[in-house]
């Protein structure tokens, strides 16, 4: 155990990483990376999925040991074994996955795990040290709620809380924003401002360059398991930070569309749907729209605004309390995911690796995963593993996945390339429709183009496009038109040359203003 | 104090670890058994040669082990079904008993026709009745989330109970009148006995051939079939399975059903191949529904695997018989068997988690 005298604050570098080297079979995640965090400061760690960004932060946090390099916190020379070690030595991290239990209250959560020598829980005391904490930074949380009844964003402030709680000095937070709204994602960043202006030290995992440019101080860029350079977010600028992310430029400019969109012919009529959610709440209300031809329309929204269940029931997973929807000008029984599928819905779920793909399955098994019940992928009940290889070869070729094999499963390949996967098998279904939820979510700058790419490509041969997307700069790049949903509702329904950040997020935030909304969520009109 | 030795999640699992790591368990296994041995002041080489040799050693050997090694084949089958696609059915004995409940109602209701038939009709209604015990257990799961492990372990005792019932406690059906003093089940005629095969001088009896044509059955089902592909992807990921349209509350059912319904035919053919009685007391001794849950363990949950692992514990077990005495403790084989077990699951964890040394933490 380490016990570091951050009070004797007389280093002005907080953690300093040297060499690290972290191997993994057949990869070298970290290959010399070094890395140096100094004291107030908020520290950018960019990189793309895979430059091993997570690995030297799972080595920080002692989760993973590094087979060479040193790690000093404070000028002291450690060597940590354990998360534990890394929290007593006060380095805490911020998981981009949520580690509580949804049934406990947030202090609860915030003292769970603690070493503590008294049994019994002091509930009044901790309540106010987790309400002192919460008004000191702006974590607004109520520290008697139950974690299950808070918002995304209000359960990451409890992880925040969490480490704070415990005194952590260095905090990690791993891809933060990724859950969160714009405007939530600017409550985080003035947070992160305050604490560092408090002497501690922020090291925030990001691939978005926006953000990074937006919060830190500076910024560490990591490729290919190496560090390509430290550099001051002021002396520096997107398009830099990209090529030193990416190693070569990219275009970051507004999709060029090849075919024509057709809204006046559509292949989505979706009318007056309500469903309910996994608790039972109405999500979905009375929502109607359509999707033209070729065209690509955006569904913007704070998450938990019921668009995952809208996606779930045009994929066929969810049934509908009331409406329904066609797909060119056929009815679709709606709770059925054959039917749906039938009907030529293409469904990119928000959960790809355990919803969209069975994670254990192989590259090929995964292809076949909407296929596997006719002819030629079986005859007679058998599968065909001969016809099922040849598939999956001639797919990942085009689809330039990369894979050892096409027998190797999906949850070994990177984020981009199970993406990849995803869209390969729906595409290869030639659909009509594509609803695809966060289609970028978590992926790295590369692999974001090629998905894009992708899909503007199905739009241009006719597929109708319903993209939902918490990433406005995404939706406001690639459709032809935004629809906002709030409450279950869609409130607005705005061409895309016509909108704006702002407005958008107004509407997001249930705002409603003359020119972008529809005052009492009637049916919305396609608009040319 | 801290152990210096920690586990690290294996990213990949190099296929060599398939083979080596059974190997290396038994291997382990072997050792610790030695050591034991040692300790009690016997030669383990001896007693491993003895072991063998009257485990496999002659035709008689062996013939004896097909006979201990067939019920375990059908429970072991029975578990590895359910266990490799995350469903875990302890409930093998209970459909084992109720297996040989149904068979012997029917083998003794048909003693006097034709042979081939009254087999048939035994096995078909072995499977029947355990794989409707089964069903119970599948449809509580697939319908009201129940957990399999608690009902299939409580249906052990309503079917052992239900045994006790029917030769004990009752002039049923199944209890012969004549055994006044010491109830006991009435006996198959002769006809109605399954018929042994011959090869190269070895007794097999039919249920173990049986055991082998099921074992390839469920291998080609799991690995060839759509329905094994379905119950794969619910395995794997249950939100991926209704993503993908397919209908998992059935497929839970009919996977629990099946795994039943093996194990009746294993009930089956304890009464029409060895014991020709529904016999409630020895049944229930022999715990051939947890022996199983160790050679489907053993297996790697492989179905045709556990037909060849329990002829390893059926010898094994043979041999504790043939050679128990005063210079051979009726327990000894029992400490192989468990250290067996033992050694294959920890080999298990090995090959999905490597060791690494943890080094000893110094501040400078």
């Amino acid at each position: 155990m380490f016990e570091i005298n951050w009070g004797a604050m007389n280093q002005e570098v907080a953690v300093r990483m040297t060499g690290i080297v972290k191997r993994f079979p057949g990869v070298v995640a970290n290959d010399g990376v070094n890395f140096e965090a100094r004291v107030g400061e908020v520290h950018a760690l960019l990189g793309e999925n895979g430059a091993g960004k997570s690995t030297l932060s799972n080595v920080l946090t002692g989760l993973y040991r590094p087979d060479e390099g040193t790690t000093e916190l404070n000028g002291v020379q450690v060597s940590l074994a354990s998360p534990r070690d890394a929290l007593s030595a006060g380095i805490g991290m911020v998981h981009q996955h949520f580690r509580l239990v949804p049934t406990f209250t947030v202090a609860e959560n915030i003292v769970l795990g603690e070493k503590n020598k008294n049994l019994l829980i002091n509930a009044s005391e901790v309540c106010a040290r987790v309400e002192q904490l919460s008004t000191r930074y702006g974590l607004a949380v109520d520290p008697r709620a139950r974690v299950w009844q808070l918002s995304v964003g209000e359960q990451q402030r409890v992880e925040i809380l969490k480490v704070l709680y415990r005194g952590a000095k260095v905090l990690i937070l791993d891809e933060p924003t990724a859950v969160l709204t714009p405007q939530e994602a600017d409550t985080l960043f003035a947070t992160l401002r305050a604490m560092a202006k408090e002497g501690r030290t922020v090291i925030f995992i990001s691939h978005k360059l926006e953000e990074v440019m937006a919060v830190s101080d500076r910024v560490t860029v990591l490729r290919g398991g190496k560090t390509v350079g430290t550099v001051e977010t002021l002396s520096t600028s997107t398009r830099d930070l990209a090529r030193l992310m990416v190693g070569r430029e990219l275009v970051f400019d507004r999709v060029v569309r090849v075919g024509m969109s057709e809204p006046s012919n559509p292949v989505l009529e979706v009318s007056n749907i309500s469903a309910y959610d996994d608790r039972g709440n109405i999500a979905v209300a009375d929502v109607s729209f359509v999707v033209g031809r070729g065209e690509i329309v955006g569904v913007a929204g704070v998450s938990g605004n019921g668009q995952r269940e809208l996606a779930e029931v045009l994929g066929g997973m969810r049934p509908v309390i009331a409406g329904g929807f066609e797909v060119a000008g056929i009815k679709v029984t709606a709770g059925k995911v054959r039917q749906s599928i039938k009907a030529g819905v293409a469904h990119i779920p928000e959960d790809r690796l355990h919803t969209g793909l069975a994670a254990s399955h192989s590259v090929e098994d995964n292809l076949v995963l909407k296929s596997y019940r006719h002819k030629p992928v079986s005859k007679f009940s058998v599968i065909q593993r001969k016809i099922i290889r040849r598939h999956a070869v001639e797919l990942i070729e085009r689809y330039d996945v990369k894979t050892p094999d096409s027998a190797t499963p999906v949850r070994l390949l990177s984020g981009g390339n199970v993406q990849k996967v995803l869209l390969a098998r729906e595409f290869s279904a030639d659909p009509r429709v594509l609803v695809a939820a966060s289609p970028t979510r978590g992926l790295d700058v590369g692999a974001i183009e090629g998905v894009r790419k992708r899909i503007v490509e199905a739009a241009d041969r006719g597929v109708g496009v319903l993209i939902i997307s918490e990433d406005l700069e995404e939706l406001l790049s690639m459709s032809d038109r935004i629809l906002v949903m709030y409450e279950g509702r869609i409130i607005g329904d705005v061409p895309t040359v016509q909108a704006t950040r702002e407005a958008i997020g107004l509407l997001m935030g249930g705002i409603v203003t003359a020119n972008t909304g529809i005052s009492n969520a009637g049916i919305t009109e396609p608009q040319s | 104090m801290r152990s210096p030795l920690r586990l690290e999640r294996r990213l990949s699992q190099p296929r060599s670890l398939r083979w080596l790591v059974p190997l290396i368990s038994i291997g382990a296994a072997l050792v610790l058994g030695s050591i034991l041995m040692l300790l009690t002041g016997k030669n383990p080489i001896t007693v491993f040669q003895r072991i063998v040799e009257s485990g496999f050693g002659s035709k008689t050997a062996l013939r004896g082990s097909l006979i201990a090694a067939t019920p375990l084949a059908f429970t072991g089958m029975c578990a590895a079904i359910t266990f490799r696609v995350g469903i875990i059915n302890i409930g093998g004995e209970g459909q084992f008993f109720v297996g040989a409940i149904g068979a012997s109602l029917v083998g003794l209701a048909l003693g006097g026709q034709p042979t081939a038939f009254t087999i048939f009709a035994m096995i078909v209604m072995g499977m029947l009745f355990g794989g409707a015990y089964a069903a119970l257990v599948g449809v509580l799961k697939a319908r009201f989330h129940t957990n399999e492990i608690i009902t299939s372990l409580m249906l052990n005792y309503l079917a052992g109970i239900l045994l006790n019932y029917l030769i004990f406690n009752s002039t049923s059906y199944w209890r012969d009148p004549r055994s006044i003093g010491f109830p006991a089940g009435k006996p198959l005629e002769a006809r109605a006995w399954w018929p042994k095969f011959e090869l190269f001088g070895v007794q097999i009896p039919l249920g173990f051939l049986i055991a082998i044509v099921l074992g390839s059955l469920v291998l080609f089902l799991y690995r060839r079939t759509r329905f094994g592909f379905e119950v794969g992807v619910i395995a794997d990921s249950p939100q991926a399975a209704r993503y993908a349209g397919m209908n998992t509350r059935w497929k839970i059912i009919a996977v629990v059903t099946l795994s039943g319904a093996i194990a009746g035919i294993g009930g089956a053919s304890d009464v029409g191949d060895f014991r020709h009685i529904l016999d409630a007391k020895g049944l229930q001794l022999a715990g051939y529904g947890y022996t199983g849950i160790v050679v489907a363990a053993l297996a790697r949950f492989s179905p045709l695997a556990a037909v060849g692992v329990a002829v390893v514990i059926g010898g094994l077990t043979n041999a504790g018989y043939a050679l128990q005495g005063p210079d051979f403790q009726s327990g000894l084989v029992g400490t192989l068997q468990g250290l067996l077990l033992f050694t294959a699951v920890a080999g298990e964890v090995l090959t999905r988690y490597r060791i690494r040394l943890r080094r000893t933490t110094t501040a400078s």
